[in-house]
């Protein structure tokens, strides 16, 4: 049996027989990592000896049969965003390269509490600016459905491992599409959920407002598993919402009896992709046969998604990456005084796309430029979120592209930055509006080389469990996402 | 409300950001930014007259964190991690009055 | 009319206030004195803004940050929220200081307040805003020129209120009556200690001058980091003697922000050149808006304990006091706990309460530098002691001796009393026995007195009370001592009479 590519669910029935042992499982990993690592380049940093030390309190906790869950002893790695007490944490900056926090985020906590096994930190652009991976600080990962292409980011690195069999399930972040565009580029599974749903408490920040944590997985199943242990109100982090969390399994109904399903018309306008929109249209047809209504909506301030998104961000941003001034960790550049230090510091550790943010930042803050960009920007965004629950009055989910363009090829795309930020219309504006989405693969380009599609399914506020209801009966009637790339290992 | 971003305003928010540039990325920066900024104000076509700004819901006296001091981390976990310590400090070289700004 | 009268100060105030609450203001770490806890030992991810900490807000903080308003009759406001004040410096480790901005806690309140010179003013006080403190710098500076600087998180992120005054103050009395008014109000609510040595209580003051009768207000400078009442003082009237300078010599006060010099007492430029600040405030996206909701505000004014004011009212009203012993009584929460706590435990008038404990046991507290609330005198006892004054049983010179020997063991007023036979002998024939002796010594003395040397009278009352040491009660003295020197006629019989008498006993 080759355990690497078991889903969360079988690794935790066989560990639950006792069929497997964790530390079986987690070497399989480890040597899956060895194999293919080199050839999708996904991970900053792969933690074995604590992998395998978690892994031998995993199997104990097995054998004695307490304080089991269903994902005692199964290994997950994570986006190099989220805080690993004792492991690197980078954010995929020089300014970071050797930070090494000594707390937990919540969600690595919550895991780690339920006896899940961690394994390594995913590339991804650095400080989650960008959609390729190609803004990371130290190199390139690859889509393991094609390696001459990106896996898109900023959660890329999370995806293709996925994608890879390099681990059953990772933990991205999705500030602007971050999870649900490496998913839909790589064919796995991927949940934003709901802004505040799970606690942010250690990821580091890009955009406080719009960063959600959420899992990539095989499949849906998968994902509502993780969202499960990971979800819920954290008392550190004052914006995690209260509202109790569903059991996700109760909503695998198999079936989408009373579920109406709109169409926003505005994200299937002109420069989607006809290999994109054609796997989209099937699905439509597909959830229309397993009985849902599928009807047309429009969310009409969607024009106005980019420059709300990029306002906002780059607000936030600027302020967020203000503690990186080599004081108290990371890389420093002593100079004759603070403000040296400050300086030669910024300058060597951060990117130029991350400099560019920080400045447009400090910018639409800035006295002068207030009023006419951050404040406007945050009330068109009031008008991006009433847009949603007008159509959520009438619809129960959204279902739409994930993005209008497969995978694009390494380097083709790092031109122009004002070009780059116009591509992520149909992720971005969800963030802002705070709404959950789940992406799934839907199918797959027809040219060779041929490349998943992926969809998304967005819900109402806190409503992740019909997101999953949906996606959960789309997947036992379909098998784009039991797909595997192969690999040359 | 098109607004070129000249290099000086440029140096301007790269001091305010602490962000040393070198000449080049000045120029560059300055040209990308004013594409950028003139893009953006596309949202002055919206009517928003009548828009509160967008916030998180409220929260009240119940979800605020109760007063109880917990155990601090340790100092050695925290200095860990310093780039220049000196003894059970953190050391800077000279803070001058006139960097705070 | 000198220049100085011919200009009017204008001048307001902004008050920063560590809160007194057991955690900081978005973190668990407890709050310490930071003039004494070991560097870098109270801290957390949070307060030392380490990659991907969050705040969470203290309750307790914005329930004080809440009574403060209430006590400065401020609106609470039912929306506020927190926003980023963005600069970079190393006391600031996150990169901005999560402040409030456009919707503070508190707004639109006032003071009454009444200086020195009994002048009264009213200020109003413009909002006070929750905010966080910033960590210390340690400032070394080395003689090859290789200065540094050490920073202790310590403080970093200990609740801070700003308290922040319009432009109402005229005069450096005015500002000196606020800034004692504040301090009073925070230390009786409970919620600082008013320590200034501690940094606990930090003054700032901004100050302009203008031609009086104009209306416009001239430019101003803000003087930074006063520390003491005796430098928000001594540099508000340095800075309005220097501005008016400026001003008589045809010239224009640069607006700037000025250190104060306690050394060469004056105030200097912090800097060069002046920046303009850019503080790039927003909504603190990590922190949702606070919903302050009627019920808490009702809750918190419940508690509210009475405030200076309506304390000193209460106290002229109802003990008949002076309002100059009632202010100095109600200066201090504690003092006036001890007061009403001794009159608990005392029958007579109020005042002579309020006499002894300003008069006598002050003197005691200030010569040993003792706090009323360290001091060994508890008020039962005290009031026990003007008891046993008031019922004859000790004459006040010997019950100042109790109290002084209560104040340095912590012993009872009759314990002492008794060990000590300093019980008030107010007997006639013992006393008139002690009288006959004194006359018999101190024939020359009479005879003075009858000359007409009135003041050889006290001094025959001070042998008499030597005589007792002290005990003697004095108006039994007097009466005694009236009347047997009336009694003595001019005659030389007279005399021999007075001297065998005197032998006789
Ligand atoms: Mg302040
Ligand atoms: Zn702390």
């Amino acid at each position: 049996m080759d355990l690497h590519t078991l889903s969360v669910r079988q690794a935790s029935d066989l560990l639950q027989t006792g069929e497997i042992t964790s530390v079986a499982l987690t070497s399989a990993i480890l040597e899956r990592i060895r194999a293919v690592e080199p050839t999708v380049r996904a991970h900053i940093t792969v933690s074995d000896d604590l992998a395998l030390q978690q892994a031998e309190a995993a199997d104990a906790r097995l054998r004695a049969g307490e304080q089991v869950t269903a994902l005692t002893g199964v290994p997950y790695s994570v986006k190099d965003c989220l805080s690993t007490k004792g492991v690197r944490t980078t954010c995929a900056s020089k300014i970071l390269e050797t930070y090494v926090p000594r707390y937990n985020a919540t969600v690595i906590q919550r895991l780690e509490d339920a006896g899940a096994v961690l394994v390594g930190k995913h590339n991804m652009d650095e400080f989650g600016m960008g959609s390729s991976c190609e803004n990371s600080a130290f190199f390139n990962t690859h889509n393991p459905w094609d390696t001459a292409r990106v896996p898109g980011g900023s959660s890329g690195g999370s995806a293709a491992a996925v994608a890879a069999e390099m681990t059953p399930f990772a933990l991205g972040e999705d500030t602007g599409g971050s999870i649900r565009m490496p998913a839909g580029f790589c064919g796995v599974t991927g949940l934003k959920p709901t802004y505040g749903r799970v606690s942010r408490y250690g990821l580091i920040a890009l955009v406080s407002s719009f960063d959600s944590i959420g899992p990539l997985a095989r499949d849906v199943a998968d994902a509502a598993l993780v969202t499960q242990t990971i979800a819920g109100h954290d008392p550190r982090d004052n914006t995690s919402l209260r509202a109790p969390v569903p059991d996700y399994a109760q909503a695998f109904t198999g079936d989408l009896k009373g579920v109406t399903l709109g169409v926003p018309v505005e994200y299937f306008a002109e420069g989607i992709n006809p290999a994109v929109e054609a796997p989209i249209r099937a699905a439509l047809e597909q959830f229309r046969d397993l009985g849902a209504e599928v009807r047309e909506v429009s969310l009409p301030h969607t024009p106005y998604a980019i420059p709300v998104y990029y306002l906002i961000l780059f607000a936030e941003a600027s302020s967020n990456l203000a503690r990186f001034d080599g004081v108290r960790f990371g890389l420093s550049s002593d100079g004759a005084d603070v403000l040296e230090r400050y300086l030669q510091t910024r300058h060597a550790g951060f990117g130029d796309e991350v400099k560019r943010r920080i400045m447009l930042g400090a910018f639409a803050l800035s006295a002068g430029y207030y009023d006419a960009y951050y404040l406007r920007a945050q009330k068109v965004r009031a008008l991006l979120r009433q847009d949603f629950d007008r159509v959520f009055a009438e619809v129960d989910a959204l279902v739409a592209p994930v993005c209008p363009t497969p995978a694009f090829k390494l380097g083709e795309k790092v031109a122009d930055p004002l070009t780059m930020y116009l591509s992520d219309v149909h992720v971005v504006a969800i963030n802002p509006a705070g709404v959950p989405a789940l992406a799934l693969p839907c199918g797959f380009t027809g040219d060779a080389p041929s490349l998943p599609v992926g969809m998304q399914l967005i819900g109402r506020p806190l409503d992740e469990a019909t997101l999953f209801r949906i996606g959960h009966a789309y997947q036992q009637a379909t098998h784009w996402h039991l797909a595997r790339p192969t690999l040359a290992s | 409300m098109s607004q070129r971003i000249d290099s000086d305003l440029v140096q301007h928010i790269a001091f305010l950001t602490r962000l040393a540039l070198t000449e080049e990325e000045t120029a560059l920066f300055s040209e990308q930014f004013s594409a950028i900024i003139d893009y953006f104000d596309v949202l002055g076509e919206v009517d928003v007259s009548a828009v509160a700004p967008f916030t998180q819901p409220q929260i009240t006296q119940a979800e605020l964190r109760e007063d109880v001091a917990h155990p601090s981390m340790a100092r050695e976990d925290f200095l860990a991690n310093i780039p220049q310590r000196q003894g059970d400090y953190v050391r800077v070289s000279m803070v001058l009055e006139n960097s705070r700004m | 009319m000198n220049c100085i009268q011919r200009y009017e100060p204008v001048i307001g105030m902004e008050i920063h206030a560590e809160l007194h609450t057991q955690s900081k203001m978005f973190c668990g770490c407890a709050v310490t004195d930071t003039t004494v806890a070991e560097p870098n030992t109270t801290i957390c991810p949070v307060c030392t803004g380490l990659p991907g900490a969050m705040p969470a807000v203290n309750r307790e903080a914005v329930a004080q940050a809440m009574m403060v308003g209430l006590a400065l009759n401020c609106q609470i406001n039912e929306f506020t929220n927190f926003a980023r004040k963005n600069y970079f410096y190393p006391d600031l480790p996150k990169g901005y200081q999560i402040s409030q901005y456009d919707f503070p806690i508190a707004t639109n309140g006032w003071v009454d307040v009444t200086d020195e010179n009994s002048a009264a003013h009213h200020i109003r006080v413009r909002r006070a805003h929750m905010e966080e403190d910033t960590a210390k710098l340690f400032h070394i500076y080395e003689p090859g020129g290789a200065d540094y600087t050490l920073i202790d998180f310590n403080r970093c992120g200990i609740p801070l209120l700003e308290i922040v005054s319009e432009p109402d103050m005229h005069s450096v009395e005015a500002v000196q009556a606020y800034a004692t008014k504040i301090r009073e109000t925070l230390r009786y609510l409970g919620v600082n200690s008013g320590d200034m040595e501690k940094g606990v209580l930090r003054f700032e003051a901004n100050v302009s001058v203008r031609p009086r009768g104009s209306d416009t207000l001239g430019t101003r400078t803000e003087i930074k980091n006063l520390n003491s009442f005796r430098a928000l003082t001594l540099a508000t009237a340095y800075e309005i003697e220097r501005q008016i300078a400026i001003l008589e010599a045809g010239g224009g006060v640069v607006q700037e922000t000025l250190g104060w010099d306690a050394l060469r007492n004056a105030t200097f430029s912090q800097r060069g050149k002046e920046h303009a600040h850019d503080y790039r405030y927003f909504p603190e996206p990590d922190l949702p808006p606070l919903r302050i909701e009627r019920a808490w505000v009702n809750e918190v004014a419940a508690i509210l304990p009475e405030l200076p004011d309506a304390k000193h009212a209460r106290f002229v009203a109802d003990y008949g006091l002076t309002p100059q012993d009632a202010r100095i009584l109600v200066g201090d929460r504690a003092v006036a706990g001890y007061f009403e706590s001794a009159l608990h435990a005392y029958t007579g008038a109020p005042s002579s309460v309020a006499k002894w404990l300003i008069g006598e046991l002050f003197y005691l507290m200030n010569r040993d530098n003792v706090s009323i609330e360290a001091a060994q005198v508890r008020p039962a006892a005290l009031a026990r002691l003007i008891g046993l004054v008031d019922a004859g049983t000790l004459n006040p010179n010997s019950a100042k001796a109790v109290l002084g020997e209560m104040f340095a063991t912590g012993g009872q007023p009759e314990a002492i009393v008794e060990a000590k036979g300093l019980a008030q002998i107010s007997d006639d024939e013992r006393l008139a026995a002690v009288v006959a002796q004194v006359l018999a010594d101190n024939a020359a003395q009479v005879v003075a007195y009858r000359a007409g040397k009135d003041s050889v009278f006290q001094w025959l009352m001070g042998q008499v009370m030597r005589a007792t040491r002290g005990r003697a009660a004095p108006d039994v003295v007097r009466r005694l001592l009236s009347a047997a020197l009336a009694s003595i006629d001019d005659s030389s019989e007279g005399r021999d009479r007075i001297k065998s008498q005197a032998q006789a006993l």
